[in-house]
């Protein structure tokens, strides 16, 4: 299995998209992994059944800043009911190379946060956010 | 049962200590495995392993218990393993030689038998800022519980110990003083015979964490004088599952028990037990017997190379690997400049590559396996400045070749990254 650094990654890591924060956010998340001290927080504003816009800050290796980079995009202007829907093979579609299993806590870092904020928000029930532990 | 024991003849040539590790000739993505993580754990030589075969194809029964023919020849394995720990660290006697898990195990009975037995709220405790976790979670947790102080020997910029700053912390009288022989991040090697007879003239009991220095110097716990001494087997050629407390042997009689349960009383009634003496007062249960048989193996295979050689060895590849990494742009050493201060550790950040991705590229592209993380040390990497480092580390195995094809990896990742 080779897990390379595909052009497109790291123009994500680089360049990221819906980089900063928004100023009256309907809800702001962040999350940590532990192991190697990557970042995100994640700012969403909601209107109606849509997620109008995000905004995230972070830091970290480039595969957990590119995947949120990336995420960011696909929750963008999405009606709630997509976004909640939102998961690891999204994620791991997007990056579009294989990720070790030791890296599967990077690309998923931001979906964490993603799903912590539609919790806050009131969007989405704790349970059905599907954040099993990949301890590997 | 027979030792498995290999004399080693000069002069030592790695290539033929290679040799003697059957996971070095294995691939990795194709590439052969270029293994730059001894710090967190050794690889095996075939003594080791088979050693730990014969035992279970041969001896294998529970110990001090049976009296029958296997039962005590696995008694004697174990105790055959124990006096070749002792004298590997010179101790003066085996029963100073305590098995446990590992030296987070050795450590943790220090601070819950000792600990609760001598400290009180107020009482200082004295520990720096190149500690492990372990040599620092286990006091926070019995500080916590007796509210003793815990005070920290800054770091100069080059990672080495204020010692001015720790000769003003035993003015204030602490009851412990723990520190580590060898920093697992900066490779600093701290001035522990120093340490130890200052710390001792302050009226201190030392516990010296050795789990990085055991598998890589000579180590003299007489000649070093400290009360306690903790290492791990897996990280000097021996199995997981086995480590080591040495202790002064006052102070571990005068110790109440750390774990309860069989092996560890000389009678029990339901109210009450007596204790079995040293060293078994501390190793409650069916201990780890196969593991310390391959401890053993791994103690003579040491001995056969020579632990000076060791040292020298890896002052030369920490040398050689420093001159090299230093050739490559846009890269940071972090700890001593000198390969005399240093053991076979370095760690390092190359531009804004976040190690964890350093670490992949290494390992998918050049099969080079280094560690990339805060190697369990986070209060340093704070000081650093730093969330992570990438960490090569070195053993009596590795070759100037596999420090080429880490440069090699690096120079890779910089073009990757495009910087």
């Amino acid at each position: 299995m080779s897990m390379d650094y595909r052009e497109y990654i790291l123009d994500h890591y680089r360049d990221p998209r819906n980089y900063g924060r928004l100023e009256n956010p309907t809800v702001h998340a962040e999350d940590s992994n532990p192991l190697c001290g990557d970042q995100v927080s994640m700012d969403l504003l909601v209107e109606g059944d849509r997620v109008t816009a995000v905004r995230f800050q972070g830091r970290g290796c480039a595969i957990s800043q590119a995947a949120t980079s990336m995420l960011t995009e696909m929750v963008q202007g999405k009606s709630v009911r997509e976004v909640v829907r939102l998961g690891k093979d999204d994620i791991l579609e997007a990056l579009g190379i294989p990720i070790s299993p030791a890296r599967m806590k990077c690309a998923f870092l931001g979906l964490r946060v993603l799903h912590k904020s539609l919790v806050l928000a009131g969007l989405e029930r704790p349970e059905t956010s599907g954040e099993q532990d990949d301890e590997s | 049962m027979q030792d498995v024991v290999e004399v080693r003849r000069e002069p030592r040539n790695v290539e033929e200590i290679r040799r003697d590790f059957p996971i070095l000739t294995r691939q990795v993505h194709g590439k052969p495995l270029v293994y730059l993580d001894s710090a967190a754990s050794s690889q095996k030589p075939l003594a080791v392993i088979e050693a730990m075969n014969a035992y279970y194809r041969s001896t294998h029964a529970n110990v001090h218990r049976g009296v029958y023919e296997i039962s005590e020849e696995a008694t004697a394995a174990l105790e055959r393993a124990r006096t070749k720990v002792a004298r590997f660290i010179n101790a003066r006697q085996s029963k100073q030689i305590i098995f446990t898990r590992n030296t987070t195990e050795s450590i943790n009975l220090v601070a819950y038998s000792w600990g609760w037995a001598n400290i009180r709220a107020g009482d200082l405790i004295v520990l720096t800022a190149m500690e492990h976790h372990s040599n620092l979670v286990p006091w926070q947790l019995l500080a916590q519980r007796t509210g003793a102080r815990l005070e920290f020997v800054p770091l100069t910029p080059e990672g080495l110990l204020q010692l001015d700053v720790y000769a003003q912390l035993l003015e204030q009288g602490p009851k412990l003083v723990a520190f580590t022989h060898m920093s697992n991040v900066l490779g600093t090697i701290n001035p522990v015979k120093e340490m130890v007879a200052q710390a001792h003239a302050a009226g201190a009991v030392v516990l010296v964490d050795a789990a990085q220095s055991a598998p890589h110097l000579p180590l003299d716990v007489q000649e070093l004088d400290a009360d306690f001494v903790c290492f791990s087997g897996h990280k000097m050629l021996g199995p997981t599952g086995i480590g080591v407390l040495y202790g002064r042997r006052e102070l571990l009689e005068a110790m109440p028990p750390f774990l309860g349960g069989g092996d560890m009383i000389r009678s029990v009634s339901l109210r009450s037990s007596t204790w079995n003496d040293l060293p078994w007062k501390f190793e409650a249960g069916t201990p780890a017997i196969a593991e310390a048989v391959g401890l053993g193996a791994a103690v003579d295979y040491l001995n056969a190379l020579g632990m000076e050689w060791v040292r020298e060895h890896e002052r030369a590849i920490t040398a050689y690997a420093l001159e090299r990494l230093r050739t490559v742009p846009q890269l940071q050493i972090y700890g001593p400049t000198s390969e005399e201060q240093r053991g076979g550790v370095i760690s390092f950040t190359l531009a804004d590559i976040h190690p964890h991705d350093l670490a992949s590229i290494l390992d998918q592209e050049f099969g080079v396996a280094i560690r990339a993380g805060h190697h369990c040390a986070q209060p340093l990497m704070e000081q650093l400045g730093l969330v992570a480092t990438a960490r090569a580390s070195f053993y009596v195995y590795t070759l100037p070749e596999e420090i080429d094809v880490l440069v090699q990896g690096l120079r890779r990742a910089l073009e990757i990254f495009q910087l």
